[in-house]
């Protein structure tokens, strides 16, 4: 464990080095035992693969404090459990009409693309941090063999719902944006909804699964062609 | 009741605060660029001290008032006229139904706020008003200020004519320090390029914008190419990988890969977004108390600047 001063309003702790169910998990305890010991005086927390931000109210108190409390609430999250976050199963159709680097991953890997699909589907991942745009959940870790480099030109447009990979992750784009991820597939689930409550099916920590439908399940769900 | 905006000006956008307490689902601050002109705007007019304004960047703007109501004007110099006479800023002005509010592009400064009494009522998203055009979100429709739109307001018939006295008024230069807290990879950046980060002067660069003012100067060097992705808070200066810091404001993404040098305080980084493109900039190291120290003063200042009244 690693505290940081990160600006007049924030500090940063580090809780590992790497991305990792065990890191997250303890990310995740970290945030829990944080707000509990700042109360009124935390604005906000980011947390991220293996560090937390917090941000704290400077008139109302001062690192000196805040890292002392910090400090003690964290050192009594040594044993902790990796808490296993709910599990969010979300739809994707996998197709090369929804997913235009579908076949050319899967080639690439020397794979089928039935093969690819069965890779990202049959894997759980974890949301490890939340961030880039609203609702845009990084999800972690994508087997090896699947991995792939971003595009080395970013498309101008990536439509909503997309289904992507980058390295190690995944991702559903949670509106249009230009990207640079590899796009495998198209999600039907509203990754951000301004009106909806929660906005986001997912949280930090939570689990994802990914589930394969056909074209007509995923129209039927509300998903775009 | 409404102000109607005649023209928008270059970038013009309802501002409140800013939005606290949604980095967890990805949505950043946004809010004044300038805290300080913000506030002066609000009391000045005895509103809240989160009523919703217009941030008018560079100036140009023109708005027609459809109620009787007060304005009032702070941030950067943009001439202020109604209908036609100029009038002074940081202060209170009385407006009729059909006058007409112009601001003209800035002679120092950059950005502007445009307050009413009672502020603008506008219906807030995830608990605040200020937009975010690149998130969509807050404002009207979460974009820009464009021609013909209409700015709800209440008719108000009473309002002290506060005023800032000149002497108190802030003066834009086209130079700022920015102090920032050693921090972040601080560890990763040798002492050497430390030093030169600290001793050169950078200008501002034309692809600044309410995310982030991106610097060019001696580059830094930093011994890692990238860290696993971190929040990222308001003012952390980035240094990517040609070298060239980058400021971080109100509108960044709240989390990201690249190494951070430290963190910028925020009553500079206010001063630093009155720059326009070609201001320069130098950087001074501050410790976490000198930044806290610096901070409550300026905020006990404020408390203590009297504001005073015209009686007509």
């Amino acid at each position: 464990m690693e505290l940081h001063s990160a600006g007049e309003n924030a500090l940063m702790l580090y809780l590992g080095d790497n991305a990792s169910p065990a890191v997250a998990a303890r990310v995740q305890a970290a945030c829990k035992a944080v707000e509990t010991a700042l109360g009124d005086h935390l604005v906000d927390l980011v947390p991220s693969y293996a560090s937390v931000l917090i941000l704290y109210d400077p008139l109302l108190t001062d690192h000196l404090s805040v890292g002392h409390r910090v400090r003690r609430a964290v050192a009594n999250l040594a044993d902790v459990s990796d808490s296993q976050g709910r599990l969010v199963v979300l739809p994707v159709y996998y197709a090369p009409e929804a997913g235009a680097d579908l076949e050319m991953l899967a080639q690439r890997a020397g794979l089928t693309p039935e093969q690819l699909i069965d890779l990202h589907a049959g894997t759980e991942y974890r949301v490890y941090a939340i961030g880039f745009a609203p609702g845009f959940a990084y999800l972690g870790q994508v087997d090896e063999r699947i991995a792939a480099a971003r595009l080395a030109t970013p498309r101008l447009r990536v439509p909503r719902g997309a289904v992507a990979i980058a390295d190690r992750q995944t991702a559903v784009y949670p509106a249009v944006s230009p990207g640079g991820w590899n796009l495998i597939g198209r999600c039907p689930t509203r990754m951000f909804d301004p009106t909806a409550t929660p906005a986001m099916p997912v949280a930090v920590g939570d689990r994802v699964q990914f589930e394969p439908v056909d074209r007509a399940r995923y129209l039927a769900l509300g998903g775009e062609l | 009741m409404t102000l109607e905006v005649i023209q928008p000006g270059i970038l013009s956008l309802l501002q409140d605060r800013g939005r606290f307490g949604r980095h967890r689902i990805g949505l950043t601050n946004g809010g004044p660029l300038d805290p300080h002109a913000f506030a002066w705007c609000n009391r000045l007019l005895d509103n809240d001290p989160n009523a919703t304004v217009v941030e008018v960047s560079f100036g140009g703007a023109r708005f027609r008032s459809r109620v009787d109501t007060f304005v009032c004007v702070t941030g950067a110099t943009m001439p202020l006229r109604i209908n036609n006479r100029e009038l002074p800023r940081w202060a209170v002005h009385p407006v009729a139904a059909g006058d007409e509010i112009s601001l003209d592009f800035a002679d120092s400064g950059c950005r502007a706020y445009l307050g009413v009494a009672d502020g603008f009522s506008v219906a807030p998203s995830f608990g605040s008003t200020a937009t975010v055009m690149r998130e969509a979100i807050g404002g009207l429709c979460g974009d820009k200020l464009r021609a013909g739109d209409l700015l709800t307001c209440a008719a108000v018939a009473q309002r002290k004519r506060h005023y800032l006295h000149p002497a108190s008024q802030p003066r834009y230069q086209d130079r700022v320090t920015v102090r920032v807290i050693p921090g972040y990879q601080q560890a990763r950046f040798s002492r050497l390029q430390q030093r030169r980060f600290f001793s050169h002067a950078y200008t501002v660069s034309e692809r600044s914008d309410r995310m982030g003012y991106r610097l060019e100067g001696p580059a830094i060097h930093c011994d890692i190419g990238g860290i696993l992705s971190e929040g990222i808070c308001a003012g952390a200066v980035q240094i990517p990988a040609d070298g060239q810091p980058i400021v971080l404001l109100n509108d960044r993404q709240t989390i990201g890969g690249y190494p951070k040098i430290g963190s910028a305080l925020s009553l500079d980084t206010a001063r630093l977004a009155q720059l326009r493109p070609g201001g320069i900039v130098h950087f001074a190291p501050v410790s976490p108390h000198g930044a806290h120290n610096a901070l409550h003063l300026a905020h006990s200042q404020a408390l203590r600047q009297p504001m005073l009244e015209h009686h007509l």
